[in-house]
């Protein structure tokens, strides 16, 4: 299987034979920004076209066809309309709060998507640490939010701040708990060791019954945790006309749409790395030729796909499900999900403890 | 007790609920999409054979018309969509008649209430499912229905005709 750390071994030889160690790393450092941006923008232009795609496929519909091939460059022509309209400046607002909280938003989703492992040697942000920093990092963006809700000085903002800020905190709890019962299993907060670990057989298959319910358990946290539908309270467009991001206009409300998509993708990223393997093809103990066979797929299309099939998952969520009511909403998580989890976990460390996993 | 029992028995409940939704709609993701993709459609597109999309005025193959020129529907239109132009001939034997020079009908105005179709006695017009009536000056919106050279049905020819329509 092609090893991506030989392409940037070879960039860094190329940097350092050039130019002293100090300017190489600086080079590498923008380079790696650069790169990074530009993904983020990719994935976040296909994630909404696949959006709107499936969303229509729900309906009955076919979704955008007229742009390109099958509606492909719908979403580029919208980025281009998007950059060209006004950021309009709204009076009785806290100005440096209103400016400053979409790219909060737009900071810690780019933080949480450089930790993805995307790819055998295709990693930016790898330390021993990393589901953590990961959960720490994705969860700057509810600062933005509150932030924004608080300073556009608008009633609908503030409430669907707060319930955002309810509702992030609350199912924290419940993705920081199902992660902590894979990390029980793998060992490691080390994300390149979790997807090594996975080597022989995936997580969700190693862990069996604990494992799935911590999957199933991650799968409505996550989707409550990028704000989308049921839990897509905070911008029920039909009680706060769209919450938090109300009186944001241009790009500034292009940061807060971008992140909200690009969230949704780094949820199904991590379930993927933590539950399906990350980039690891799919193996099978005892089946060499088959194990053989998959390791011919390129790691980046197993993990493009596997991410791609959760990303469907979410989105069915939400075009399956009506919108929560708040209290419904927070009983879910402190009811249901939360003794369920504690309890998952109990049942997993027994598991790892008697050594009765795969 | 029965709150624990409660508590699990809607957990389920609410767990194969939520499945059952999920499972109609990836049915319908998989359903035959109902979009029109409408101008490459043209050649198949169905429109229902009631849809009012344009008023006609009815003519035989060999360019007769069924209008006496009476003017209800001129009178019966809510929105004045329709003049009548005639003219009155007197023949030979020194009798009247109305004859219809032109039957202008202003699309842009237009109610689509077929009010002018029940009104008339004859069944002279019609109102046509065609509905690509887009031109790009109002002007053009003014349409004479009565053919070029076309005349009123002669009397003899004309088949008495039964109110099925009213």
């Amino acid at each position: 299987m092609f090893d991506f750390s030989v392409v940037t071994a070879w960039i860094d030889n190329l940097l350092q034979g050039c130019m002293s160690q100090t300017a190489a790393i600086i080079i590498e450092c923008v380079l790696i920004g650069l790169v990074l941006l530009g993904v983020y923008a990719v994935f976040a232009l296909v994630l909404i076209l696949a959006e709107r795609k499936v969303c229509a496929a729900f309906q009955c519909r076919l979704g955008p066809n007229r742009v390109g091939i099958w509606g492909s460059i719908q979403t580029v022509a919208d980025m281009v309309k998007i950059l060209t309209k006004e950021i309009i400046a709204i009076r009785h607002t806290d100005k440096f709060l209103y400016n400053l909280a979409p790219f909060m938003v737009i900071v810690g989703s780019l933080l949480a998507f450089a930790c993805i492992p995307f790819g055998r040697g295709l990693q930016i942000l790898d330390f021993n640490v990393g589901i953590f920093f990961m959960i720490a990092a994705s969860s700057i963006g509810i600062f933005g939010i509150l932030l924004a809700g608080w300073s556009s000085n608008n009633k609908f903002s503030l409430i669907g701040a707060m319930r955002s800020g309810a509702q992030m905190i609350s199912y924290e709890l419940s993705i920081g708990l199902s992660m902590l019962t894979m990390v029980i299993l793998s060992g490691t907060l080390q994300l390149s060791e979790i997807v090594e670990g996975q080597n022989e057989l995936w997580f969700i298959f190693k862990g069996h019954i604990p494992a799935m319910i911590a999957f199933v358990v991650y799968l409505i946290a996550g989707t409550a945790e990028t704000n989308r539908g049921p839990f897509d309270l905070p911008e029920a467009e039909s009680e706060l006309t769209a919450g938090y991001h109300t009186e944001y206009s241009g790009m500034h409300f292009g940061f807060y749409y971008v992140a909200e998509f690009v969230n949704m993708f780094i949820v199904a990223a991590i379930a993927t790395t933590i539950f399906l393997g990350g980039w690891m093809p799919l193996h099978i103990p005892g089946l060499d030729g088959f194990n053989h066979a998959m390791d011919y797929i390129p790691s980046v299309i197993w993990f493009l796909g596997k991410s791609a099939v959760m990303v469907f998952v979410i989105m069915w969520f939400k075009w399956t499900f009506p919108r929560l009511r708040i209290d419904q909403l927070i009983t879910l998580e402190w009811k249901y999900l939360l003794p369920i989890n504690l309890l998952n976990l109990i049942l997993m460390t027994i598991i790892v403890a008697a050594g009765w996993h795969f | 007790m029965n709150g624990f029992v409660q508590y699990f028995s809607g957990f389920f409940k609410a767990l194969k609920s939520l499945l059952t939704g999920m499972k109609t709609t990836l049915k319908i993701f998989f359903r035959k999409k109902t979009t029109e993709c409408y101008p490459e459609n043209r050649d198949k597109l169905y429109v229902a054979e009631a849809f009012r999309g344009k008023l006609e005025m009815v003519h035989t193959p060999d360019n007769h018309h069924h209008c006496v020129a009476c003017g209800l529907c001129q009178i019966n239109c809510p929105n004045g969509t329709i003049s009548v132009n005639s003219q009155t001939l007197t023949d030979a034997e020194g009798k009247k008649s109305k004859v219809l020079e032109s039957y202008q009908y202003d699309l842009g105005r237009c109610l689509f209430c077929e009010l002018c179709v029940r009104s008339c006695p004859h069944q002279a017009i019609r109102f046509v499912n065609q509905f690509e009536n887009s031109v790009f000056t109002r002007q053009k919106l003014v349409l004479t229905l009565n053919r070029p050279g076309s005349s009123l049905l002669p009397k003899a020819e004309a088949k008495p005709q039964q109110d099925t329509n009213l």
